[in-house]
């Protein structure tokens, strides 16, 4: 297959210039700090239980297009693919370190956990409190009973909302770090794969998947999902996702739940739309009732067509900091 | 042949290990694009390449201290899952090397356990799940045997166990890291992490039986 078509540079400068692209565009809310791959919000009020988010790069929005207020205070950035080192992880908890703790909300991948957890093991030499939520998200990556294998996938960004409105507002870390595993533990995902996106460095896809097939549960780097077949009705894929993650938590009848569809990287506004459509059908169908509906790219990878469908249970306190008014390059609400 | 290293010899040595794994990344990238993302020979450009630069810059105070640098030197610039593994390798694997005038061959074996260690404990990994242990553990096992035989058997024999431990890895379903979900698909291929643990020990053994 023939490599695709990109607008770079040097590639080994991805994520360099990438950076001074959402510098630029955020009018003065984000710095680079030094000269490093790391983005912090310009101001940091005092006194405030900070969030930090990251993982590798290469799923713009994610992680540094949400840095703003009442989101993450800062996003070390890894190469493509790849999670950060742990010295820029360390740094950059310093910087948004505002004396009453930090929390990390990151992917559950082997390498993000290994390099941060050596991060927060040099935090606390350095004298800062850190507690850690992995996201764990995607149900079609492990069977519930081994849920700490799972991916983190489009439910990092749920989650990343709550525990910015949380670290905004409450004061105690352990408080925060509370909400946010509420936050996860009441999120579940599914994604389904069109076609294989391609690192920048080497142009190399990804992943091989036919002209006419799909592959339903694929992950964000084109990790197998659960069954590959010839692509059908926009309808019946919905359908079926939506009911894997009802299934898993699972939801029933009465709940209230926050909706995401979010598209890989390469999929039409009309397609999400159209698949949107089909979520509410089935949600209405079994008696679920939406609290509200976010749709567009949260997390993608790079060209990969394809979406995911995203599921947050929620209660009244879940309400609370999902529906607070927040700002960053990637989404803002009032 | 060397029956000890001095520091300045072990900092040579792994100037020699950093050329070695840039050599080769190609191959590194072919065998990380069969199963994983493709990525984990450029990630080990990035680490090795600053270890060849931390080198150059490290003055060879002890043993310890320079392979303690080469793995400051890897978690600082690989990222990824490879970088706090092999960062972690060099890193635990320094402290054998404390109190150690030279680097002998208990000091060798010593390396290879701590680092075996260090990296079970980093990862909670264990043999068998188709990583780079499978390479370091049976070199780790081959070494302290070897240990009466003095350096250049036991780096050989560490060297020879990483090999076959890299062509078990081919026999094995990946059940960490990325590779995890590809489940049956992972067999017949060998792990990249540990084919890059091969490379390490082939190019040591290089600079110790020259």
């Amino acid at each position: 297959m023939a490599k695709p078509k990109k607008l770079l540079n040097n590639p080994v400068n991805v994520v360099t210039e990438l950076i001074d692209g959402l510098v630029a565009a955020s009018g003065g809310d984000l710095r680079r700090l030094d000269d490093r791959n790391t983005v912090v919000r310009t101001t940091l009020a005092d006194d405030k239980v900070a969030l930090l988010i990251g993982g590798g790069s290469g799923h713009e929005p994610m992680f540094p297009g949400f840095v703003g207020p009442n989101l993450a205070d800062g996003a070390p950035c890894g190469e493509v693919f790849a999670a950060p080192t742990p010295d820029l992880v360390l740094d950059t908890l310093a910087a948004v370190d505002r004396g009453r703790g930090v929390l990390m909300v990151y992917g559950n991948y082997a390498g993000d956990n290994m390099n941060f957890d050596i991060a927060a093991e040099l935090a606390e030499e350095a004298g800062i409190v850190t507690r850690t939520v992995r996201v764990w998200d995607d149900v079609a990556a492990a069977p519930l009973d081994r849920i700490t294998d799972r991916r983190g996938i489009a439910g990092d960004f749920f989650v990343i909302k709550v525990a910015g409105g949380a670290a905004a507002e409450l004061k105690d870390l352990d408080d925060v770090y509370r909400v946010a595993v509420k936050a996860r533990d009441n999120t579940r995902s599914m994604g389904v794969a069109l076609a294989a996106g391609s690192i920048p460095e080497t142009g190399e896809r990804t992943f091989e998947l036919p002209e006419d097939e799909i592959e339903i549960g694929m992950g964000a780097h084109g990790e197998p999902g659960i069954a590959r077949r010839k692509i059908t009705d926009a309808d019946a894929i919905a359908e079926e996702m939506t009911d894997r993650i009802l299934a898993d938590l699972p939801f029933s009848s009465g709940d209230e739940v926050a909706v995401l569809v979010n598209n890989l990287g390469a999929t039409t506004c009309m397609e999400m739309l159209i698949v949107t459509r089909k979520v509410h059908q089935v949600l209405a169908q079994r008696g679920i009732s939406v609290h509200r509906t976010d749709v567009g790219s949260f997390l993608t990878c790079q060209e990969m067509a394809g979406l995911s469908i995203t599921l947050m249970k929620l209660d009244d306190e879940l309400k609370r900091y999902l529906d607070m008014p927040a700002h960053s390059f990637a989404y803002s609400r009032s | 042949m060397h029956d000890t290293l001095t520091p300045a010899e072990a900092r040579d040595m792994l100037s020699a290990v950093a050329r070695h794994i840039v050599a080769n990344v190609d191959m590194l990238t072919q065998v990380d694009q069969a199963i994983g993302d493709g990525d984990h020979g450029i990630g080990m450009r990035r680490g090795f390449s600053a270890v060849e630069e931390a080198m150059t810059a490290t003055e060879p105070v002890s043993v310890a201290a320079v392979f303690k640098a080469a793995g400051t030197a890897i978690m600082a610039k690989t990222g990824g899952a490879a970088g706090a593994i092999f960062g972690t390798m060099f890193r635990s694997g320094s402290t054998a090397f404390d109190e150690r005038a030279v680097l002998d061959a208990e000091g060798f074996a010593g390396f290879l356990v701590r680092g075996l260690e260090g990296v079970e404990k980093r990862g909670a990994a264990q043999p068998g799940q188709k990583t780079m242990i499978d390479a370091l553990a049976p070199a780790a096992a081959a070494s302290e045997a070897a240990i009466a035989r003095g350096l250049v058997d036991v780096v050989t024999e560490a060297t020879k166990a990483a090999k076959g431990g890299v062509e078990a890895t081919k026999d094995m379903i990946a059940t960490t890291g990325k590779a995890r979900t590809l489940g049956e698909r992972s067999l017949g291929h060998p792990d990249p992490g540990a084919v890059s643990m091969s490379l390490i020990l082939e190019a040591m053994r290089d600079y110790i039986a020259a």
